[in-house]
């Protein structure tokens, strides 16, 4: 169930490298505000993906440590 | 031989947050944490491994079971403190870093108390009294 998450990097990485394209071509437009919309909604988008592996290891270290 | 996985994504998730540190720092942040995250979860199952063997020992010994478990959960909690802590610094932030490892220390303290106790007990029964 592990083995397949190793895509989730390569994703947040694309997702990165995108928005760092977006962004400076919206800043070339002008359009300064829009860019850094679009900067926080990606970074929300790997967040996410972030905080549901974090969940899962805490989850693993109170069931195997601390018996609950 | 999976350290040979380890290592390569390793280098690999080194090689993206070069890649992406200069553009975004926020995204190179998170592939950090997520490498981090995944190696350790690779690693537990070797852990639970471990401790269901030193469990077994410890059973069979005969040691009191509330001894292994307040262990168990003090090396828990110097996992989780240090797993944040180092996330933490990575991103730059050196106080907090600092605060949450300050912050698991005193966890740690307050879970030892009990056995601090038996210990000090055990010694006080072993002084020779009314000399």
């Amino acid at each position: 169930m592990i083995k397949m998450d190793v895509t989730a990097i390569f994703q947040i990485a694309g997702v990165g490298i995108i928005i760092a394209i977006i962004h400076s071509v919206l800043k070339q437009m002008g359009k300064e505000d829009m860019a850094h919309w679009v900067t926080v909604m990606g970074f929300v988008v790997g967040l996410f993906m972030v905080i549901d592996l974090l969940g899962e290891l805490f989850q693993e270290i109170k069931a195997i440590f601390l018996f609950q | 031989m999976e350290i040979i996985q380890i290592v390569g994504l390793g280098l690999i998730a080194t090689i993206l947050v070069l890649v992406l540190k200069d553009q975004k720092p926020l995204f190179a942040f998170l592939i950090t944490s997520f490498t981090g995250v995944f190696i350790f979860l690779l690693v537990i199952g070797k852990i639970d491994a471990v401790i269901t063997v030193i469990n077994e020992l410890a059973t069979k010994s005969g040691i009191p079971d509330i001894y292994l478990k307040t262990v168990l959960k003090i090396i828990g909690i110097a996992y989780i403190a240090e797993f944040g802590a180092q996330m933490v610094r990575d991103a730059g932030q050196e106080s907090i870093a600092s605060k949450i490892e300050f912050a698991g220390k005193i966890f740690i303290l307050v879970l030892a108390i009990p056995i601090i106790n038996v210990i000090i007990e055990t010694l006080l029964s072993l002084l020779p009294m009314g000399s």
